[in-house]
C-alpha cells in the first residue's frame, strides 16, 4: 500500500513537472515548420497559406485593432506588404483575439477597420482560436517570418517590427525588415528572435 | 471694471496653464517630472531598475499596465487592496505605467486622480523594449498586464491575470 502511494505520488509529481514544461515549450521555434491554416477574410474568402502559390515565404502579423501597440504599427505593417508582397514575401495578418471579450475586434470592425486604412493585405480572423496557440504568440502584435522550403513554411524570425513602438521616423533597427532581406539574398538572418511589448491576447 | 478683471483673470490663469509641465515637455532622462495634479514620475529602463532590484526588507509587487489595457485595469483593485492590507508585512506595490507619453496627460494623470490610486505609480517611457524585456523577466514575452514579485532573498514574473485570491497566495510565498 505504501508502495502504491509512494508511485502515484512521484506519478503525479512527473506528470506535473512535465506540464509545466510542456506550458513553456509551447509555439514555434526559429527551424520549426508552421502549420497552414484556412482562415475568413474581410472580404468572405478563405485564406490559406497554399493559396500564394508564388510566395517565397511569408510575414505573418497577429494583430487586431483595439490594441494600441497594435494600431501604432497598422501604417508599418501595410509599408511591409507594399515593399514585400512583389517580392515573394507578402503579409498575412491575423487577429487572434475572442470577439466577445473585445467586441471591437469582431469581424465587422476587422471590415470597417481595413477598408478605413486600405489594407492590401489578407486580416484573417482566428475563429475559434486555434491558430496563434500552435504559433504561440502570446500578444498582439506578433510578428513570424516564414519561408517555404521543401519541409513547409519554416519559422525564421519570431518577433517585433522594429526598436520603436512609438514613433516610426525613429525607428533605428527594422528587424523584419531585415530579415525579410536576409532571407531575400540567400543569407544568414542575424537577429532571429525579439520582443515587444504588446497586448496580452484575449481568450 | 468688470470685464477687465475677467480679462485679467483668463490671463493669469492661462499663464498657469503654461508653466505645467506637459508630456511633450518631457525629457527622456532619469529625472522625474513634476505636476502639479498629480506627481508622476517617468523613467526610461535604466531609471526603472532600481525600483527592480531593492535589498531592503520589503517585498515589492511591481505591476506593469496601461489606462487602455482592459485586463490591467480590472486587476488595479486587487493590488490597490494588497497594498493597503500588506503594508503591515512590509509590503509595497508600484504600478508601472505603459501609457504612450502623449497619454500622460490626458489619460493616465485623469485615471489616477478618478480612481484615487494609493500604491506609487510610476511611468516607463522606453521605446527599445527588446533591450529590457529580458533583463525584466526572460519569461517575459512582452504581453501585459504582467507582474513581478520580489524581496532581496526572492523572486517571480507573472505574465498573466490576478484576482485577489491568486494576489494572496503569491504573497505569502514572499513574507512568510
Amino acid at each position: 500500500m505504501e508502495k502504491f502511494i509512494k508511485i502515484t505520488v512521484v506519478a503525479f509529481l512527473v506528470f506535473t513537472v512535465s506540464a509545466f514544461s510542456i506550458k513553456k515549450e509551447k509555439g514555434y521555434k526559429i527551424g520549426d515548420i508552421a502549420t497552414d491554416f484556412k482562415l475568413e477574410n474581410t472580404d468572405g474568402k478563405m485564406v490559406s497559406l497554399k493559396d500564394f502559390k508564388t510566395a517565397k515565404g511569408f510575414i505573418i502579423v497577429f494583430t487586431c485593432n483595439t490594441c494600441p501597440y497594435a494600431v501604432a504599427y497598422e501604417d508599418r505593417i501595410e509599408a511591409l506588404n507594399k515593399k514585400y508582397a512583389k517580392q515573394g514575401y507578402p503579409v498575412v495578418a491575423i487577429m487572434p483575439n475572442n470577439t466577445e471579450v473585445k467586441p471591437g475586434d469582431k469581424m465587422s470592425a476587422m471590415q470597417q477597420r481595413a477598408k478605413e486604412k486600405g489594407f492590401t493585405f489578407p486580416y484573417l480572423i482566428d475563429e475559434g482560436q486555434k491558430i496563434y496557440p500552435q504559433y504561440g504568440a502570446t500578444k498582439t502584435p506578433h510578428i513570424y517570418i516564414l519561408e517555404k522550403t521543401s519541409k513547409g513554411n519554416e519559422v525564421k524570425y519570431i518577433g517585433a517590427i522594429d526598436d520603436n513602438y512609438q514613433d516610426a521616423s525613429a525607428v533605428k533597427e527594422r528587424y523584419v525588415e531585415n530579415a525579410v532581406d536576409a532571407l531575400l539574398a540567400g543569407k544568414t538572418i542575424r537577429v532571429k528572435e525579439t520582443k515587444a511589448l504588446g497586448c496580452s491576447i484575449k481568450v | 471694471m468688470k470685464p477687465l478683471f475677467l480679462l485679467l483673470l483668463i490671463t493669469f490663469s492661462s499663464c498657469k496653464e503654461d508653466a505645467k509641465p506637459t508630456a511633450k515637455e518631457y525629457n527622456p532622462n532619469t529625472a522625474p517630472v513634476k505636476n502639479k495634479t498629480v506627481d508622476l514620475e517617468i523613467y526610461d529602463y535604466k531609471g526603472l531598475e532600481p525600483f527592480l532590484n531593492k535589498k531592503d526588507d520589503k517585498t515589492y509587487v511591481i505591476n506593469f499596465w496601461a489606462t487602455w489595457c482592459a485586463p490591467c485595469v480590472k486587476e488595479l483593485p486587487y493590488f490597490e487592496e494588497l497594498n493597503k492590507t500588506y503594508s503591515k508585512n512590509n509590503v509595497e506595490v508600484v504600478l508601472v505605467s505603459l501609457d504612450f507619453p502623449k497619454q500622460y496627460e490626458k489619460r493616465l494623470k485623469p485615471f489616477i486622480l478618478k480612481h484615487q490610486l494609493n500604491s506609487k505609480v510610476i511611468a516607463l517611457n522606453d521605446v527599445d523594449a527588446n533591450a529590457w524585456i529580458n533583463k525584466i523577466s526572460p519569461d517575459w514575452t512582452g504581453a501585459i498586464p504582467a507582474t513581478l514579485i520580489y524581496n532581496k532573498d526572492k523572486r517571480a514574473f507573472y505574465e498573466q491575470s490576478f484576482n485577489y485570491d491568486e494576489l494572496k497566495t503569491e504573497i505569502e510565498k514572499f513574507i512568510k
